[in-house]
């Protein structure tokens, strides 16, 4: 780890938990939002507009004590594909991922169909992922299709 | 099938279709029996469609069972704001089975999930109309004594139309070619044309409705193009009266050449055509009740004693 590094981490280092890097400034709080961490007791600091070579700006989540599932973490991938998650262990990043879309999506998209009966009626939305690559989605109740561009979040 | 309910025609098979549209033929031959005696369906049309249900509650008559329902929301619980949830468990309790239309897209799935009892999707707004694709497919076959390697020309508005976008899933199973024919705004979605692409299935698109496409078809299946699809009311205007079909487009025609509609027709099918004998579209619509009891005993898993 360079001593740069070292020195921006001593602002809230973990002991064990997961930083989740490189979010766009714009998705932060939406990412926060689809990760529920509203719900969590952990010791959670959330930093936006750091800068970042890659980006320019981004994002950093860092939860206290807490390793994602897959499902759990794919949620966000629709949102921004491109955050690294670190796996935290001792003060140690022992694992570095990336987010990949998951085949459905339960309850996190709104059809953007007004007639579909996920609009209508206290339920679930349920999404297949048609297109992996280009973030296609595809209601399963009214069959309609979503570029990415297009899609809302609940 | 694989689900028990017919929601979408996506779900059957080849063989789903063959078995069904061979079992409509034996109701054909003989429509009325008692493979239903003893058993309730009810039809829920959250959404009035007369023709729709009347076959459907017609069907079930003709098998030997009985049918509740309603044909106007208005006057049920759903109007005082209940889910449709509530109201397929409640009338789950009751029935064998639910045939239903609704205005909202995706309702019969969603009632398929809720449900243990079969359900069969009598429309779902602008969604999917399965039995409506199976008389298609049965009045087809029944004319061109085949389903297989057939040239149909689909006329009329191609982007909304949902029985075209389910009779094109319909044959892709059977090696179909296709003329699509509809004006610039009404045309076929590119999704629908890249699944043609995919399964190789040959398609061409037109904007002119002319005797040469006509000459070269089995079947003609024309649909309405309606006022309210349109942005452009000047482009309504200058496309109205062209895809209409006249009698005399029809000299030429292949002598197997009929012509289908799933009606009802405004102005598409001008009046001195239904005395051509290539005219098929009220018989096709009394396919619909053989097509309509099959789909009633599969779904019911009674197929095997038709």
């Amino acid at each position: 780890m360079s001593a740069q590094k070292k020195k921006e981490l001593q602002v809230a280092a973990l002991e064990n938990g997961t930083a989740i890097d490189h979010i766009p400034p714009g998705q932060l709080f939406k990412v926060a939002h689809l990760l529920e961490l509203e719900k969590m007791n952990n010791t959670i600091t959330i930093g936006n507009n750091f800068y970042s070579k890659k980006m320019g700006r981004k994002g950093v989540i860092k939860i206290a004590g807490k390793f994602f599932e897959e499902d759990e973490i794919n949620r966000i991938a629709l949102i921004a594909p491109n955050v690294i998650l670190n796996e935290i262990r001792d003060y140690e990043v022992i694992g570095k991922y990336t987010v990949t879309l998951p085949d459905e999506l339960t309850g996190i998209v709104k059809c953007n169909n007004k007639k579909c009966i996920t609009n209508n009626e206290p339920m679930l939305t349920r999404f297949d992922v048609i297109d992996k690559e280009k973030g296609t989605v595809k209601c399963r109740y009214c069959e309609r299709k979503i570029n990415k561009e297009d899609i809302v979040i609940k | 099938m694989k689900s028990k309910s017919l929601v979408s025609i996506d779900q059957c098979s080849r063989e789903d279709i063959l078995r069904i549209l061979e079992n409509a033929a034996k109701f054909e031959a003989n429509p009325n029996r008692t493979l239903l005696d003893g058993k309730v369906a009810a039809t829920l049309f959250f959404e009035p469609s007369t023709r729709t249900r009347l076959s459907f509650e017609t069907a079930v008559n003709r098998l030997g069972g009985r049918v509740v329902g309603f044909q106007d929301a208005s006057t049920t619980s759903s109007s005082k704001g209940e889910t449709l949830k509530d109201t397929i468990l409640m009338v789950s309790n009751y029935v064998d089975l639910i045939i239903m239309r609704h205005h909202l897209e995706g309702a019969a799935r969603y009632a398929s999930e809720v449900t243990g009892i079969p359900i069969i999707n009598a429309g779902d707004g602008a969604n999917q109309h399965p039995s409506q694709t199976l008389l298609d497919l049965y009045s087809i076959q029944k004319t061109q004594g085949k389903l297989t390697n057939l040239a149909i020309t689909i006329v009329g508005d191609l982007k909304y139309g949902r029985t075209v976008h389910s009779l094109i899933v319909g044959m892709s199973h059977f090696n179909p070619a296709f003329h699509f024919i509809a004006p610039e705004e009404l045309r076929m979605p590119e999704e629908l044309k890249n699944s043609c692409d995919k399964l190789n299935i040959p398609y061409t698109e037109h904007t002119d409705f002319t005797e040469e496409i006509i000459n070269q078809s089995d079947i003609l299946y024309m649909t309405r193009v309606q006022r309210e699809r349109f942005t452009d009311l000047e482009e309504y205007e200058r496309v109205k009266n062209i895809y209409i079909l006249k009698n005399d487009m029809l000299k030429n025609s292949k002598n197997n050449l009929r012509i289908l509609h799933p009606l009802p027709r405004v102005n598409e099918i001008a009046y001195d055509v239904d005395d051509n004998p290539k005219a098929y579209f009220i018989q096709q619509a009394r396919n619909g009740l053989f097509t309509r009891e099959a789909i009633i005993c599969e779904v019911l898993g009674i197929n095997h004693l038709i």
